[in-house]
């Protein structure tokens, strides 16, 4: 009864991917998870009554399109729905709108300068190439380039390939791109501040940087490189909010045979003869499998699941140095009615896209600079969307939903511990801001979900509630994501792996550290692989 | 502040002749060229190329991309933007021009009118505002772009010298080809040069958009006796590449926008070597294209008599052996020479003169496809070229 | 036709290339607008009587090769001081020494000793890859042949050579913030802060910023511990100049070249500001490169894009360095009078550090800055009257660019300074005889320091081996044919290494192409 084939421990997407595609392979899979619901941070809860919230992650672009395609979410009832507009407010009672449309967008930039809306072009192109190049190493396991095995020779030799394909003046820019602050890589680009401000915003979402932090230009890249359609760059919404994602795949899962537990959380993972027999729960129930692979993040892996004597110590430190900050918070908010945005005028289809309130990058980097003394910033950055006006399953006709994404929140204040003040404090500033650019927004506000650090860690069991399972820094990606050695999916002792977003590629919504996960398994197994490879751009 | 946002209201602009290209739309077709909405067809497309070959007709190439470089470093900075002597463009004369980067791949094309000693306008089709100023670092020069601020309408076919008499444009008939002069038009200044994008005799008319409504009806008055008619992007395209003449975008890809490499091209690649000079001692791309020159060109453009009926749209070309060597990347039936010509872009070193090719064609008749093998003849030039065109006093007819 | 080479400049770069090309039997003239040789590396008097290095004061990673190959001890060149310890003054009570191996004394956590031993000696070794490939020309980014490929090949195969451990921890630390290091190699505060600023001087990079870890190991490329030559700064530039002239070399001083003069893509000699023309075979520039293209070569002579990047290449200095004439030896808090000639810094921790870099991203100085103090004339008393003493300071952060200008609030930022010497050296105000503070923008215009960049540029991945100082120039020839660059700006970078000098002069002999 309480033996699987594989355990997966936590039902996140990632988790619930690579137990679907492991499952397809004919695999007894059990999917345990701590939380009387599944999901991770794709989730749908109704907190406030006719109410969905996507309380965690909010929007839906990285979900890769192979994964979507070969687990059949379509029909598994997940349909993305893609979202036009966005806008960043200026102080000065303006806002520099997000049209979908290229040639509209480059005159809208134009308003603010004239150059700017055709380095916009190129700068489109610029971070389009890079896409490109990075997209390419989604859905495969990233090499070792220590090891002297053939497989990490001819993934080297393909990358190598790849990058060499470029030509030495694109490589330059690779390298430029990949190592440059986000400021200054648009100020290679930009002449105006608001342009700049409005671009900057994806440089630094999840992370623990600033916008002049080096390293922050690939961050960019995390969310410009999905797509919906095709349409790269292009975000949506899952329809019925982000937890239809995990509904979809734990359809997928158990329509392959897999099982889920929920209210089981995981205490440890039982390694005997150096070798992963099963996990044991937080009630002391057993549950035994050759094969265990944690979606947690690499601190609660290697830290929390698995005994200290199973540890080496010096993977211990490694653990221990990971770098997995919070820095973001979220407000979940259920409104009485549309709230008016002055700037944006009536039925203005921008509205419908992701809201922005900082219009400089020195506004940008001082909010870093107050979660760097231990303070939520006093001028934050949020990310603000409305998607009950493209998603009319959030909440009940002429009532909305809006998710508002915060940074930068610190996982202490000042050192210690949220407390409740806090975060009455903390929301007083977020809707101080809002409220500067929609007068009546607090007016229409009958239910708000404040999620610091501390809420995500305790429920999501993000540590410290970084979405990403861990920064988004070089010395953290590909072969090093989550740290050297341990970039292929596969943990420290036999039969153990990882498949959270700690893992290569990372975060957001995507599922291919899941699938990839997946695919390393079933070829230590043995058995055929049931994970799709990468589609070409070309 | 900023510019109130009622910009926005119109997502597609309206060219300044857009009152008068309604009117004439008895078909009500368009497409977008960049900002603007611009007519694909006004009544019949055969019967629009007809009037352009036949007599005389008006395209509106307003939204043409125009700017306005001045300064006392202004030759020196064409000189190092484009790849041919710009010095040799003297005052009132036009010149038409590539520009690279810096790996000696095609940006653009356009015309450079040097309106003034020292005050020049390009047109391009393309976006330059962001090339030109990278280009601008290290000179003395302002650049402006001027798109909205000038209207412009293309005259072109036999009778077009003829219609700008009528008009009242003594002395017109003289002015060479590439060359310009100005005319009073009521309060306005008219800019008239001998240019075209058809291989045939044609002007285009600048003017101040304040004035574009009222050059249009007096235009097509003083036409009314020489056969004038609108023309549609359709039709315009039949003549273009009737003359050989390539198109960013579909002949080419300009270099600032590509994404993938071994995308663009050269002006050797584009049959363009004539507007490279290499005894300019700076433009950009310079370096790469003395290195091209030596080491060859990886592609050729190469104008295309296809044997048979079958316009050889989105053709594959193939050798004699049967090997895929190019695709082609304009083509046409052409009412001229009753043939069916393309443009390609062939790898090195297949499409020389004379040499066989083949092209690969689908077509469809009543929603049956088929397929057909067809031989090329690689062409010396373009497939049309009328006297006309570089006649000078112009033909009236 | 001339056969003469020209050199831009006689900073330490541009006499090592100039030594070179003349002991290869050219015939070699330099240039240089101030009426000392040595540029940046200089010891010249502030006030009467007073001597101090005018900008580097301690040197760490001469090349030991330029120093034989051209015999520099004949020409005068000694230490003073061989290795100096570093002294991180501690505002509470002792400071912290240590010598680049090892914590000497003042540790408040006993565990930091071994971890700073192991530490120092992980990257000395992966410092030492790096400085491999300070003598050679970088690799290109081209797989066109194996002949191209090569140089890459070789590099890739060095890290390999590290060993998997040693390469897994360079290819996760080279972009790294210093400060995710230190915390998790350390626990007190002194030393943190001070290996903080061996990381982040001279740059415009706070700890937290990627691309610290890369300026510490370029640091440590050199020595684990820097020098003082005897004379100063200067004497090592001196002695350059004398190897230089012993090989043929010209050098003509007072000579400010205001233009090279570019015909036919080719560069064929300068234009001195003076008027006079000086036809040349070859130019090399020992200027940084944005003082190059865009004043003496300029822009219009190269492509439009490679003209684009130079124009974005960082560039802003946020070192000034303060000068004081002493009439007595300052008292440190708790440092030994042994010690006070040593490197002492202001800097008690990597928050502080932190701190002070902020208001430099917003255009104004640190209200709390960190300062590397030198006071050269404990080991070389020649530079100050008897019993006088000179003290040297490098502080950090006053950018360039300050809001407002640096001309209002230059003497509001010496007082803050005087301020924090005060504090960590109480009654060192009444030793005052003299001072003079050179911010970026002195150096800018007295030094040519493009931004008052103490390396020609940001020392950065984006502006590193091939990159620097922008991809098209990474290797020294330029697209102006006969024209090259020497300076820090190119590989390998900043610091008194004269390693671009030796480069480049192999590249001139080679005909080298960009």
């Amino acid at each position: 009864m309480n033996k699987a084939d594989v355990i997966v421990v936590g039902a996140g997407h990632n988790g619930l991917t690579s137990a679907a595609f492991l499952a397809k392979a004919g695999l007894k899979v059990l999917v345990l998870e701590k939380n009387p619901w599944i999901g991770g941070a794709a989730v749908s809860r109704s907190l406030h009554k006719d109410w969905i919230y996507s309380n965690c992650s909010y929007v839906c672009s990285l979900l890769r399109p192979e994964i979507f395609r070969e687990l059949e979410l379509g029909k598994h009832g997940l349909h993305v729905v893609p979202y036009g507009g966005g806008v960043t407010f200026t102080r000065d009672g303006d806002i520099l709108g997000n049209y979908v449309d290229e040639e509209v967008k480059r005159r809208e930039i134009m308003r603010y300068s004239a150059r700017d809306g055709d380095a916009y072009l190129r700068y489109s192109r610029d971070v389009m190439r890079q896409c490109r190049l990075v997209r390419s190493l989604l859905m495969r396991t990233p090499p070792d380039p220590t090891s002297w095995r053939w497989r990490d020779l001819t993934e080297m030799r393909h990358i190598g390939r790849e990058f060499a394909a470029l030509g030495p003046a694109v490589l330059a820019d690779t390298i430029r791109f990949h190592t440059m602050s986000i400021a200054d890589y648009l100020n290679e680009y930009f002449e105006s501040d608001v342009v700049k401000a409005n671009l900057a915003g994806s440089g630094i979402i999840g992370t623990a940087l600033g916008v002049q932090s080096p390293g922050t230009a690939y961050v960019l890249l995390h969310h410009y490189m999905g797509d919906v359609d095709g349409q790269m760059g292009a975000w949506g919404f899952a329809r019925g909010g982000m937890g239809a994602v995990s509904q979809a795949l734990a359809s997928a899962l158990t329509s392959f045979g897999g099982t889920i537990k929920v209210d089981a959380p995981v205490a440890q993972i039982v390694v005997r003869g150096g070798r992963v027999r099963g996990v044991a729960l937080d009630n002391g129930d057993e549950y035994s499998a050759p094969v265990v692979i944690s979606g947690l993040d690499p601190k609660r892996t290697f830290l929390g699941l698995l005994a200290s004597g199973d540890l080496d110590p010096a993977i211990a430190k490694r653990a221990r140095d990971f770098k997995i900050r919070g820095s973001s918070g979220k407000l979940n908010i259920a409104l009485d009615g549309l709230p008016t945005f002055p700037a944006l005028g009536k039925n203005n289809p921008l509205a419908a896209g992701d809201m922005h309130f900082l219009d400089s990058l020195e506004r940008y980097e001082r909010a870093y600079d107050d979660w760097k003394r231990g303070m939520w910033s006093r001028d934050p950055y949020l990310d603000l969307l409305i998607p009950s006006l493209t998603d009319p399953t959030m909440a009940p006709p002429g009532k909305h939903f809006m998710s508002v994404f915060v940074q930068y929140v610190p996982v202490k204040v000042k050192g210690q511990d949220w407390t409740d003040a806090d975060r009455e404090a903390f929301k007083k500033t977020v809707f101080q801001q809002i409220s500067r650019y929609s007068p009546d927004f607090e007016s229409l506000v009958l239910h708000a979900e404040v999620r610091t650090p501390r809420e995500l860690e305790a429920e999501v069991g993000l540590t410290e509630g970084n979405i990403f399972q861990g920064e988004l820094t070089f010395d953290q990606l590909l072969f090093n994501r989550p740290f050297p050695g341990f970039a292929q999916y596969r943990g420290p002792v036999k039969g153990m792996y990882m498949c959270g977003s700690g893992t290569h590629p990372g975060g957001g919504v995507m599922a291919a550290p899941g699938a990839n996960a997946a695919r390393e398994v079933l070829l230590d197994l043995k058995r055929g692989n049931t994970v799709p490879n990468g589609w070409s751009d070309d | 502040m900023r510019t109130p946002r009622e910009h926005f209201r119109l997502v597609v602009k309206y060219t300044p002749f857009h009152s008068r290209t309604v009117a004439a739309n008895e078909l009500n077709l368009w497409h977008r060229w960049r900002d603007y909405s611009v007519a694909d067809a006004y009544f019949d497309v055969s019967l629009e190329y007809t009037a352009l070959r036949n007599t005389c007709a008006v395209f509106d190439i307003s939204p043409m991309t125009k700017h306005r470089i001045t300064g006392p470093d202004a030759l020196a900075f064409m000189n190092r933007l484009v790849t041919r002597d710009v010095a040799k463009i003297k005052p009132g004369r036009v010149g038409y021009a590539v520009w690279c980067d810096e790996q000696g791949q095609v940006v653009d094309d356009g015309t450079i009118f040097h309106l003034s000693p020292g005050v020049y306008r390009l047109c391009s089709q393309e976006r330059q505002l962001d090339w030109l100023h990278t280009a601008r670092l290290g000179f003395d020069v302002t650049v402006v772009e001027e798109t909205e601020d000038v209207a412009a309408l293309s005259l072109q076919g036999p009778t077009s010298c003829a219609t700008l008499c009528a008009l009242g444009l003594t002395g017109i008939e003289t002015l060479t080809p590439f060359g310009m002069r100005t005319f009073a038009f009521g309060e306005a200044e008219l800019l008239v040069s001998r240019t075209g994008f058809t291989g045939d005799l044609g002007y285009e008319l600048w003017i101040d958009p304040a004035h574009a409504e009222a050059l249009w009806d007096a235009l097509f008055e003083a036409g009314n006796l020489y056969g004038i008619r609108p023309l549609g992007t359709h039709a315009l395209d039949i003549a273009r590449i009737e003359a050989g003449y390539i198109q960013a975008g579909v002949d080419f890809l300009p270099a600032d926008h590509a994404i993938r490499a071994d995308r663009t091209r050269s002006p050797f690649e584009l049959d363009l070597a004539w507007l490279v000079d290499f005894s300019k001692p700076h433009f950009t791309g310079r370096r790469a294209l003395l290195a091209e020159q030596s080491r060859g060109s990886r592609y050729r453009l190469v104008r295309l008599d296809v044997a048979g009926n079958k316009p050889a749209t989105d053709a594959y070309v193939y050798d004699a052996k049967r090997r895929v060597v190019g695709t082609v990347t304009s083509a046409v039936w052409s009412p001229m020479s009753k043939a069916s010509i393309a443009l390609a872009s062939v790898a090195m070193p297949h499409g020389a003169v004379g040499t066989p090719l083949w092209a690969e064609i689908y077509y469809q008749k009543e929603l049956k496809w088929n397929r057909t093998n067809v031989e090329c003849t690689v062409l010396a030039g373009p497939s049309y070229d009328p006297p006309r065109r570089k006649v000078t006093p112009a033909p009236m007819r | 036709m001339t056969k003469r080479i020209i050199i831009v400049g006689a900073g330490h770069n541009g006499l090592v290339c100039a030594a070179y090309l003349a002991r290869a039997g050219r015939e070699v003239l330099v240039l240089e607008a101030n009426a000392q040789v040595g540029g940046a590396a200089v010891t010249r008097t502030f006030a009467p009587g007073y001597q101090v290095p005018a900008v580097a004061h301690l040197l760490y990673g001469f090349d030991p090769a330029i120093e034989r190959e051209l015999q520099l001890r004949q020409h005068g060149f000694t230490d003073a001081k061989s290795r100096v310890l570093t002294v991180a003054l501690n505002p509470d009570g002792a400071p912290l020494v240590h010598d680049g191996r090892e914590v000497v004394s003042g540790l408040s956590h006993a565990e930091d000793r071994q971890a700073f031993t192991d530490f120092m000696h992980k990257m000395r070794r992966l410092a030492a890859l790096l400085k491999r490939q300070h003598g050679r020309t970088p690799p290109q980014l081209t797989w066109a042949s194996w002949r191209d490929a090569w140089p890459l090949v070789r590099l890739a195969l060095q890290m390999r050579l590290l060993g998997r451990a040693d390469m897994r921890e360079l290819l996760r630390m080279i972009t790294m913030p210093m400060h995710d290091v230190l915390e998790e190699s350390f626990a007190g505060d002194l030393l943190k802060g001070a290996l903080a600023v061996d990381a982040v001087l001279g740059t415009k990079l706070g700890p937290r910023s990627g691309n610290t870890v890369l300026n510490f190991l370029h640091r440590y490329t050199g020595a684990s511990a820097p020098r003082v030559p005897v004379g100063g700064m200067g004497a090592v530039s001196e002695s350059l100049a004398s190897a230089a002239r012993a090989a043929g070399v010209q050098i003509r001083l007072g000579a400010r070249v205001a233009a090279i003069n570019i015909e036919s893509g080719r560069a064929t000699g300068v234009t001195l500001a003076s008027g006079e023309v000086i036809a040349a075979s070859t130019v090399v520039s020992g200027a940084d490169p944005k003082t190059t293209f865009e004043r003496l070569v300029g822009l219009q002579y190269l492509e439009a894009e490679l003209a684009r990047r130079i124009h974005h290449m960082r560039c802003e200095g946020t070192a000034a360095k303060l000068h004081v004439a002493l009439r007595a030896l300052p008292q440190f808090k708790g440092v030994d009078a042994a010690l006070v000639g040593e490197r002492l810094l202001i800097a008690p921790s990597a928050l502080y550090v932190d701190e002070a870099f902020n208001p430099a991203k917003y255009g104004e100085y640190s209200t709390d800055p960190i300062v590397e103090i030198s006071i050269p004339s404990i080991a070389d008393p020649t530079l100050a009257p008897a019993g006088h003493h000179v003290l040297s300071a490098i502080v950090q952060y006053a950018p360039a660019h300050l809001n407002g200008g640096w001309e209002a609030q230059r003497a509001a930022f010496e007082a803050r300074v005087l301020a924090v010497l005060e504090r960590y050296a109480p009654g060192f105000g009444s030793h005052i005889v003299a001072t003079e503070l050179l911010t970026p923008a002195d150096l800018e215009t007295q030094f040519g320091l493009r931004g008052g960049h103490w390396h020609h540029g940001e020392l950065t991945l984006d502006q590193y081996l091939t990159l620097r100082p922008v991809p098209g120039l990474g290797h020294y020839a330029t697209p102006v044919q006969a024209l090259y660059l020497c300076g820090a700006g190119c590989h390998p970078g900043g610091g008194v290494m004269g390693r671009a000098g030796r480069n480049a002069a192999r590249v001139v002999l080679q005909g080298g192409v960009s």
